[in-house]
């Protein structure tokens, strides 16, 4: 049966419905008392971002009411990651918000790792701090690329999408994966980086500024950019607070929230930069903001690589990790011959300790952790229950998509079917994280 | 009707020659005029189509079409074959007659307007003395087959599509229309082709130096461009369509074929409202202000041409055309979308006052001098 999440009440007391059947012109407008009309945009239409469904309420071309329904695209990834390990706990939750990846890594990491009352080596951190930054940017180049799209510009789309596969391919260059990465584990990183590492980001470093300066030349001047951005989806600050909306915008309402400031995890005390703030609390702010956003995320970047610390980016413990720093095997791909020769020849106890960490994960204590990051949507946190064992007792995500996403309703109120346009865009949901 | 023939009194009888009257029977150059238009209308919407292809892609650092034919010249004739192959869907609730001729009304007219425009010396079917007029008229009865599309397919976003693309129209007709008149008061007659002959023979103010009308009525080439685009529903005028807002407007339930006929008279309308604008304002087939075409003679030095003048004014009206369709492409690259009720104030707030008074200096100007 299908579901209507309004009720029948509010459906027909108030509301005539119509359909349009392309029937005698007359006959339909006789009928017409209440000249509202339904209609419903997604879960199937180009602009929602993925699979979200609005219920528009419209008088003419104005709307006075907006129905975000979510669902469809539930993955049960939560509930799934309480009979997976903690191991392949970042392998799951690395696939929710996919233009963040690497924020969702590191946030159920940090959780599990304050769980179990260790410190993640420097390295590791300030490597976890450039992939989020640059993250970050690529997440940000999405969102002007897909809100350009949606405002008719496909030049801004293909320009976006096209400096992202640069972020994506240093990305790549360091975890074999271009989205869903897992390569931030509890404990520290998967592996470390590769040499020319700092290379590749001294290239971003170089080629993004000039790139993030073509497109304030291609919109900010832009007359119809105006015209289409300014005034639309206005957000206070109250009403955000109220909302709990966290991110861009919060801060294009003037709050200096972030949680990288607020609430320094992963090093983030040691790097100078600047929470950027908007006093328009539309969305013109917001991808002002934004733009903002990017260049500082690269001053961060430009200070973690020059102060890029060596040593190990695992924790030494080996109940949780293997040696990090292991070599190749001489064929260039297996395994590090000289771990092998421990397990194998030497150890009955490492043998037994690599036999269990690989197919039971180890275990984190008792107890309940909620640790949030500033995500490129805003407040992430990964609310974590542990009873002792090796798996999750529960795992709740507070997703900002999800949070962010109540307020469509009163940014869309009394705007035209247009700007509900560019007032999804500006709120960046992603589906995946709203349907986890 | 033969009262009014053999008495002399034939007002709107072709005034210059066609190169296609050949002959003294009746039949061929009406089938030569009818295969000249349809190939017009077949072919150059084609090229424009792919020019867009190709400009735009390179503009937004793509290649575009390569794998159709030699650099992907013979892709959007692969994807009319596609369109043609595809099931032809109705939606059960669609109003099946009116759904069914929709799109061959909008295109129609897209086709009928191409029958008067000159595309060079004696290039064209027909040279009616109410031309311009005829071309206007024609054109602006395409919007009855989107709005027909619109209303007929039982569904919500092409209905809205439909009524914004009519809205649109009544905005835009006015300002397009106004910038038209002034134009056909500098030229003093409606005829396409004189239109031609009195921008070849314009001189400024007396003193010899011959310019096109682009120049005295830069103001009004100016809005007759914006508002052919937003008749068109070109970038960035095009709501009707609206992809992130209204699925596609008014053609979201056409496909197949009935599709590409949609498609096919916003690309054909671009051509018809190019080569408009180059004969009202740019100077037709002339190659230069000024300057006659080599192998002709007549009014300009741009009539009563050889083959080789013919030839020539033909590629130079079309690289013209070609150069607007340009860019009308380079403008949807620059710009998103404006919003209905923006375009709305743009056209009654601006266009319409500036029309106005564009035609009050021509006429003033005409007057005085």
């Amino acid at each position: 049966m299908a579901i209507d999440p309004r009720t029948e009440a509010s459906l027909s007391d108030d509301v005539l419905e119509l359909f349009v059947e392309g029937a005698d012109w007359e006959s339909v407008v006789d009928a017409v008392e209440d000249e509202t009309i339904t209609i419903n945009m997604g879960p199937q239409h180009p602009s929602t971002h993925g699979v979200l469904r609005l219920v528009l309420d419209l008088d003419g071309e104005t709307v006075t009411r907006l129905t975000p329904i979510v669902g469809y695209l539930h993955t049960g990834i939560e509930k799934n990651a309480e009979v997976r390990t903690w191991v392949q706990g970042t392998t799951f939750f690395t696939r929710m918000d996919y233009l963040a990846p690497l924020f969702n890594e590191t946030a159920f990491c940090l959780g599990v790792e304050k769980l179990l009352d260790i410190e993640v080596p420097e390295r590791a951190q300030a490597v976890r701090v450039i992939l989020m930054e640059f993250n970050r940017i690529a997440s940000h180049l999405v969102w002007l690329a897909t809100g350009g799209m949606e405002l008719g510009s496909t030049t801004m789309m293909v320009f976006g999408f096209r400096e992202r596969e640069h972020v994506l391919d240093l990305f790549e260059s360091q975890s074999g994966l271009r989205m869903n990465h897992a390569y931030i584990r509890t404990g520290g990183l998967a592996q470390d980086v590769t040499e020319d590492f700092v290379d590749r980001c001294e290239a971003l470093l170089e080629l993004l500024p000039r790139k993030i300066a073509e497109y304030e030349d291609l919109l900010k001047r832009n007359p119809i950019w105006n015209d289409r951005l300014r005034g639309i989806g206005p957000l206070d600050a109250e009403t955000a607070t109220r909302y709990g909306v966290t991110g861009p915008l919060l801060r294009a309402a003037g709050v200096p929230f972030d949680l990288r400031k607020a609430q320094p995890y992963s090093g983030y005390e040691q790097y100078e930069f600047d929470v950027p703030t908007e006093t328009a609390a539309d969305s013109y702010a917001r991808f002002l903001l934004r733009i903002e956003e990017m260049r500082q995320s690269m001053r961060i970047i430009r200070q973690a690589l020059d102060t890029l610390p060596g040593g190990p980016v695992m924790v030494a413990d080996k109940h949780i990790a293997w040696p990090s720093q292991q070599s190749l095997g001489v064929d260039g791909i297996g395994n590090d011959p000289e771990y092998i020769r421990h397990i194998m020849g030497e150890s009955m106890e490492a043998l037994i300790n690599h036999f269990k960490l690989t197919t039971q994960g180890f275990t984190v204590p008792a107890g309940q952790v909620y640790l949030p990051v500033e995500s490129p949507r805003g407040e992430l946190g990964y609310a974590i229950t542990s009873t002792g064992t090796n798996k999750p007792y529960r795992v709740h995500v507070r997703e900002p998509s999800f949070v962010n996403l109540q307020a469509a309703d009163i940014m869309a109120r009394g705007q035209m079917v247009a700007d509900v346009v560019v007032v999804v865009a500006s709120l960046d949901p992603v589906m995946g994280g709203v349907d986890r | 009707m033969m009262l009014l023939v053999t008495s002399g009194v034939a007002p709107y009888l072709a005034q210059a020659e066609s190169i296609l009257d050949v002959g003294d029977t009746f039949i061929v150059p009406l089938l030569l005029k009818l295969a000249f238009v349809l190939g017009i209308f077949f072919v150059v919407p084609l090229v424009a189509g792919y020019l867009e292809h190709k400009a735009m892609a390179r503009m937004q650092h793509r290649r575009g079409p390569v794998e159709a034919g030699p650099f992907g010249t013979l892709q959007l004739v692969a994807d009319g074959i596609k369109f043609i192959q595809k099931e032809d869907l109705i939606p059960s609730a669609a109003d099946k007659w009116v759904f069914a001729i929709a799109p061959g009304v909008a295109l129609v007219p897209a086709m009928l307007a191409l029958l008067v425009i000159p595309f060079g010396p004696g290039v064209f079917a027909l040279d009616l003395e109410l031309g311009l007029f005829y071309v206007l008229a024609a054109s602006s009865v395409s919007v009855l087959g989107v709005l027909m599309g619109g209303w007929s397919s039982a569904n919500k976003f092409s209905l809205f599509g439909g009524l914004r693309a009519g809205g649109q129209l009544i905005a835009y007709e006015l300002p397009l229309i106004l910038a038209a008149i002034a134009v056909a008061v500098q030229a003093g007659t409606l005829s396409l082709v004189g239109i031609v002959e009195a921008q070849a023979e314009f001189m400024l103010f007396g003193t010899g130096i011959n310019l096109w009308f682009v120049i005295p009525q830069l103001l009004g080439f100016g809005i007759f461009f914006v508002a052919a685009l937003a008749e068109l529903s070109r970038p960035p005028f095009d709501m009707p369509i609206g992809d992130s807002e209204l699925v596609f407007g008014y053609m979201t339930e056409y496909s197949g074929i009935k599709y590409a006929m949609y498609m096919l008279t916003e690309y054909a309308g671009m051509v018809t409202m190019s080569a408009l604008m180059v004969v009202l304002y740019l100077g037709g087939w002339q190659l230069l202000p000024g300057v006659p075409l080599p192998g002709c003679e007549g009014a300009g030095g741009l009539f009563d041409c050889d083959v080789t003048g013919t030839l020539l004014g033909v590629v130079v009206t079309f690289g013209k055309i070609m150069l607007l369709v340009f860019v009308m492409v380079w403008l949807r690259v620059a710009y998103p979308r404006l919003r209905e009720d923006q375009l709305q104030r743009i056209a009654w707030q601006v266009m319409v006052p500036l029309a106005l008074l564009n035609l009050a200096l021509v006429t003033i100007a005409k007057v005085v001098y």
